[in-house]
């Protein structure tokens, strides 16, 4: 009885799992049609796979809008580590007075909406000559991205034992010793979670690339939006640069979920 | 001589060891400032002046009058209605939906973790191409797949993006949020004591007592964390509204807004009045929940 009941849940469980999934299979599936295939009015599930739709993606130049996400994406998460890690160990490791300010501050520029910010930066970025240049673009990435980087580095920082880094204090280490060769190999995975975090949110990001950038720096989001044409198909090309542009951070994604649990949680979830 | 060197070195290093946390502190806090606070300010500096970009020669100190017209057009009141109604309602089917899924998975069973893999996807998706794929494969009228089973069942075709574009956001935003949401309920289900479950079940307390009185509870923290956080992120959403309705049908956001009138119109002055009443409401917004939410934080993180 009991076990007939468990199976029934498990059923309905992996049937809502593979349904909720659909759109992004369906999205893979479309990459491989032709585009007469992919405007079917019923939707075609056995069809001869063409790999049309990705050549396509290259005569378009894609590979340049890649790039310049790579590039953002990079540039932004070393910065942010540069300035987090230092900045959480302050908070964390040698706890300074108004710690809760400094992490209200953080969190509350978070919380600042792109809109408080957006039109300096395009007016500023327009007089120096530096809008529509990935390294500006970068810039305004890791600001997005650093009262996150913080918050979830200092809550990685807050469990290395105490005992340690007392430790290694009275073995007369310096602060640099401290840091760099007892505090950082402990933290290690953290930091890459909050590199793999901080990545994603550059490499998705929308609302800044639209509007700081344009021919040369443009990174793969706003290009997405540009094979939707109006006349003719672009399905199967539109779902072909979908795939790509998705890819990196969905296998980045599953391979570190836990990880990224930890991390968006900010640590607040053990 | 030598001690007195040594006490000095002493009081050197011990003022060093003061300054430090704040030397380290200094730059991301300066960073922070420089590109989000000092811009803000020159927002409202913006605000106070007649600019068109498309008549550079007119610039000229307009007073309030940037907010007299944000305030007398009636954009605003409406764009306040889509932010703050797209986000709860978002916020809220996304937590429900997650709360589920979490249920859900919280068992064992063969395949567990590829089921939580495919559930997660949708949240990592990049947003811009989760709202393409939706409006031109699942919600368009001739080739969408959910148009076609609704066909199918024998009604017919629903314009959702453009007929109903106020759900159609909900839907995509839920989908793609539900599964962060899971995944914090997630880990909140699997930090219950077995104990306290067991025990529950050894007094044949039903499983949805159980739930109610015992897991509900227990979950209460990380729902507060799941909420917050989902709010930050739905808050700032732009991408599903500018790709999928354009700002049509009550899905005008003020970030929407304030693009369509800066970038769009080419006015800076009245986009930046928008932009400052629009902080100026996620101030208050903020610092209601993020002051009652933020003690939850704290004690999450500093144990």
């Amino acid at each position: 009885m009991k076990s007939t009941k468990a199976t029934l849940i498990t059923g309905a469980t992996w049937i809502i799992a593979v349904t909720y999934f659909f759109p992004v299979a369906w999205m893979f599936i479309n990459s491989f049609k032709t585009e007469n295939d992919a405007a079917s009015l019923t939707p075609k599930f056995i069809f001869t796979p063409t790999l049309e739709g990705f050549s396509r993606l290259a005569d378009r130049g894609m590979v340049d809008y890649l790039t310049n996400s790579l590039m953002a994406s990079v540039i932004s998460t070393a910065l942010v580590l540069l300035l987090a890690i230092p900045a959480a160990y302050a908070l964390s490791v040698r706890p300074i007075v108004k710690v809760q300010d400094a992490l209200f501050f953080f969190i509350s520029t978070r919380f600042m909406p792109a809109a408080a910010s957006i039109l300096p930066l395009f007016i500023i970025f327009k007089n120096l000559r530096v809008l529509d240049n990935i390294f500006a673009l970068s810039l305004v990435y890791a600001a997005m991205n650093l009262p996150i980087a913080i918050w979830m580095m200092r809550s990685f920082l807050s469990e290395v034992p105490h005992e340690v880094i007392e430790a290694s204090r009275i073995d007369g280490a310096n602060f640099e010793t401290e840091l760099w060769s007892v505090v950082l190999p402990i933290v290690l995975p953290g930091i890459a979670a909050v590199a793999l975090i901080c990545f994603i949110f550059s490499w998705n990001e929308y609302f800044f690339s639209v509007l700081l950038t344009s021919a040369n720096a443009k990174t793969t989001p706003p290009f997405l939006a540009s094979f939707v044409d109006g006349r003719g198909q672009f399905l199967a090309v539109l779902s072909a640069a979908s795939t790509v542009a998705a890819l990196p951070v969905i296998l980045a994604g599953w391979f570190a979920q836990k990880q990224l649990v930890r991390g968006l949680a900010m640590g607040a979830v053990k | 001589m030598a001690s007195g060197t040594k006490i000095e070195q002493q009081a050197k290093s011990a003022t060093k060891e003061k300054f430090l946390p704040r030397k380290l502190i200094a730059p991301a806090l300066i960073f922070s400032i420089a590109l989000t606070q000092v811009p803000f300010l020159v927002t409202i500096y913006f605000s106070l002046r007649e600019w068109n970009l498309l008549k550079p020669q007119e610039k000229a100190f307009a007073g309030i009058d940037n907010y007299i017209y944000v305030f007398k057009t009636g954009d605003l009141l409406p764009a306040i209605i889509a932010t703050v109604g797209l986000t709860a309602f978002s916020v809220v089917c996304s937590l429900l939906v997650g709360l589920f899924f979490a249920v859900l998975l919280d068992r064992k069973f063969r395949g567990q973790s590829i089921a939580r893999t495919l559930i997660i996807t949708p949240f990592l998706i990049m947003p811009a191409a989760s709202a393409l794929i939706w409006k031109f494969s699942m919600f368009d009228t001739n080739i969408g797949i959910i148009n076609f089973v609704v066909q199918k069942l024998g009604f017919s075709a629903i314009g959702w993006s453009t007929q109903y574009p106020y759900i159609s956001v909900i839907i995509l935003l839920t989908w793609q949020y539900a599964p962060f949401m899971m995944l914090i309920l997630l880990s909140g289900l699997q930090s219950q004591s077995r104990e306290v479950l067991e025990a529950a079940s050894v007094d044949r307390a039903g499983v949805l007592r159980t739930f109610a009185f015992i897991t509900l509870p227990h979950l209460r923290q990380y729902i507060e964390i799941a909420i917050l956080l989902g709010t930050i992120m739905l808050l700032q959403a732009f991408d599903p509204i500018a790709i999928m309705t354009k700002g049509t049908g009550g899905t005008k956001t003020l970030a929407y807004l304030l693009y369509e009138r800066a970038f769009v119109g080419m006015n800076v002055g009245q986009a930046a009045a928008y932009g400052v009443v629009t902080v100026i409401l996620t101030i208050i917004v903020a610092t209601i929940s993020l002051r009652s939410l933020f003690k939850v934080f704290i004690s999450g993180v500093s144990k």
